[in-house]
């Protein structure tokens, strides 16, 4: 039986793929269509799914969409008549889009699926979806779920259990009482874009002292002892306006918002640690009601709240539960694969064999490219390949240039389903180079120099650089980086604040080890993507250091590049060394020049 | 394509289903000020104002 699930119209559409409960296919609709999270039906990513299977619209046997409209409708509804009059130029922006598209999701899938397709379309709700996300691919037989997001129909915040085939969501706390949206406040408080800025944030809040959260305790978020909080509404204007926050919200916090074009000063770095800590405080809270209304030792987490890795890593340090798995896609894209295997399991009722892994498959469930294919789009761009004999030798060859302190593009195998870049889509660098974090940031990536790499970490090694035995496939969690490999203080650096402290030497891997000395770990099997772990091996054996630095393949606002075409113009228009594109490896000084750098830089560097 | 209900139908059922009757005086005035804004650019405008 195949079942499409499609989540679209708020940010980041995607569809996915089940088959008798195997995913077959999910994806992104922002990587084919190279728009940052675009809203619009998954089209491309829905094609994509079914070419996979070999399907056409008419063997699909359902399709289930992430959301119930009509549930969120009301909501917008009653949310605008309660605040009335205020609101009004609000309400005015947003019906048109609803009264022409979102109240007629059923016409709007029958027209993207071509008209081909005559059977049933189910609603599951936002936060079953997330839910089914983060359960029915865990390892778990029964576990405890929590999701956490901005908002879905009224639910922001869920809890439940989850055993064999069925969820059971038995608490939620409702809009517009939102640990994400208060994330988000402080987001575009911060001068960053809500929904996409919030992993800045995130990133930004280690060079900051929390000297504001005795204020949003006070004020903004009361956090209750059964788990629950409340905010102040009075301080935001997310119900009725068209921004996040009020003037009494900036009164509290002593300004306006930071301006989008300035640089991030002290006092932004002290409110993104200062509600990255409450944020904590929150997340670990509901974590110990959770386990202590259903006793289960296990955790399984999903909505974008659960991107906070940094939370996630300290419920699993601190938190009650023994084991947590984390859905890679706990956004909304991640609602569309919830939503088939939601419709598979709970609604049609059919039984669940967990894998003692996980059944995401490591979650590279995107599109992949065939040699010819990569040969072809090269060709055309005129591009000088190298080949090896065996895997073995190009492990070999990447690990070399790596060694050297180049850094590579590396695009094999299936792309990645959620934000981060697994190995498969990924630019690498070596960890050890204390310049490494800099030079990716501003001569690749074409970013903010205070964001953070993460490391890629052999499976089993973890352990030897980081405190954290557990598998972190997905690099949903932050860890810290041992005591023993983080290197003597420089003198004076206690007095370094903000940016200065990113100056300070780190340790063994300077450039994956954040300034408050955590990390944000992958661990990488053999069983998951055989290519990295050989390379991993590889530079190991040439190094004796199985870590690498692993960060996606895009520069700034740019979606991760979809096509060896579009890895190929990423690396000439960037100061990347090495490209490999599955079996063929580009050395930049045997390139022909290409034309459209600026253009290219242009086109994303602006938007993010 | 596929036969589906229509969406006045499902907006119908859902009220009934969650109770949801604050909605139906919100959806009627909104259905009325839809009516009178397409009516305002046909040849029915003039009488409108009778209508008020």
């Amino acid at each position: 039986m195949n079942i499409l699930g499609l989540s679209a119209f708020y940010h980041d559409s995607a569809a996915a793929l089940v088959r008798d409960g195997e995913i077959l296919a999910a994806a992104q609709e922002e990587r084919f269509t190279r728009k940052k999270h675009d809203e619009r039906f998954p089209e491309h990513a829905l094609r994509y799914c079914l070419e996979t299977a070999g399907l056409q619209a008419s063997d699909l046997d359902a399709v289930i969409f992430y959301e119930k409209p009509l549930l969120k409708f009301e909501r917008l509804l009653e949310t605008y008549l309660a605040y009335a009059p205020r609101g009004l130029f609000s309400f005015f922006r947003a019906m048109p889009p609803w009264l022409q598209q979102k109240l007629h999701l059923p016409r709007e899938i029958d027209r993207g699926l071509g008209g081909g397709y005559a059977g049933p379309i189910y609603f599951c709700t936002h936060h079953e979806a997330h839910a089914a996300s983060a359960f029915y691919p865990s390892p778990f037989g029964e576990a405890a779920i929590l999701t956490m997001d901005g908002v879905g129909e009224w639910a922001t915040t869920s809890w439940g259990t989850g055993r064999g085939n069925a969820i059971e969501l038995r608490g939620e706390i409702r809009f517009p009482h939102s640990l994400g949206l208060l994330y988000s406040a402080f987001t575009s408080y911060c001068g960053f874009r809500v929904n996409s800025g919030e992993y800045k944030l995130m990133g930004l809040a280690p060079y900051g002292e929390p000297r504001y959260a005795g204020l949003i305790r006070r004020h903004l978020i009361d956090l209750r002892e059964d788990g629950s909080f409340r905010l102040d509404m009075a301080y935001f204007n997310y119900c009725q306006g068209l921004t996040m926050t009020n003037r009494r919200f900036h009164r509290l916090f002593g300004g306006p918002p930071r301006r989008p074009d300035s640089e991030p000063t002290q006092r932004e770095m002290d409110l993104a640690a200062s509600i990255q800590l409450v944020t904590e405080e929150a997340m670990l809270n509901i974590a110990r009601h959770v386990h202590r209304e259903t006793g289960l030792p296990d955790l399984c987490l999903a909505g974008g709240v659960a991107l906070n890795c940094v939370g996630n890593g300290r419920i699993l340090r601190e938190g009650p539960f023994e084991n947590i798995w984390i859905q890679p896609a706990a956004g909304d894209a991640g609602g569309a694969l919830g939503a088939a295997l939601w419709c598979w399991y709970h609604q049609l009722g059919n039984a669940r064999t967990p894998q003692p892994r996980d059944s995401q498959q490591g979650s590279y469930l995107g599109p992949a490219f065939s040699p010819a294919q990569v040969r072809a789009e090269l060709g055309a761009l005129n591009a000088v390949c190298e080949t090896f004999a065996t895997e073995e030798q190009l492990a070999d060859a990447i690990a070399a240039a790596l060694d050297e302190g180049k850094i590579v593009g590396h695009f094999a195998g299936r792309a990645e389903f959620g934000p981060r870049a697994l190995g498969h889509r990924s630019l690498l660098g070596d960890p050890r180079r204390p310049d490494m974090q800099t030079r990716m940031n501003t001569a690749i990536k074409f970013r903010e120099s205070f964001r953070p790499f993460a490391p890629a970490v052999l499976e089993g090694r973890q352990s030897d650089y980081f405190d954290l035995t557990a598998a972190s496939p997905y690099m949903l969690l932050v860890a810290p980086v041992r005591a023993d490999r983080r290197g003597p203080s420089a003198p004076g650096e206690e007095r370094l604040s903000g940016l200065a402290r990113l100056k300070a030497l780190r340790g063994d891997l300077p450039a994956v080890t954040h300034v408050d000395h955590s990390a944000r770990v992958q661990t990488v099997g053999a069983d998951r993507s055989p290519r990295f772990h050989a390379i991993l091996r590889a530079f190991e054996r040439r190094t004796g250091c199985p870590v690498l630095v692993n960060t996606s393949f895009n520069i700034r606002g740019e979606p991760v590049v979809h096509t060896p075409s579009e890895a190929y113009r990423c690396f000439m228009f960037t100061d990347m060394d090495v490209l490999v594109v599955e079996d063929c490896l580009l050395r930049k000084e045997a390139q022909p020049p290409l034309e459209g750098a600026a253009a290219y830089r242009r086109r994303f560097g602006a938007a993010d | 394509m596929a036969r589906r209900r229509s969406f006045l139908a499902e907006l119908f059922d859902f009220i009934l289903a969650h109770k949801a009757w604050l909605l139906a005086p919100i959806i009627l005035v909104l259905v009325l000020a839809g009516l009178l804004i397409i009516l305002g650019g046909t040849k029915a405008a003039p009488f409108i104002y009778t209508l008020f």
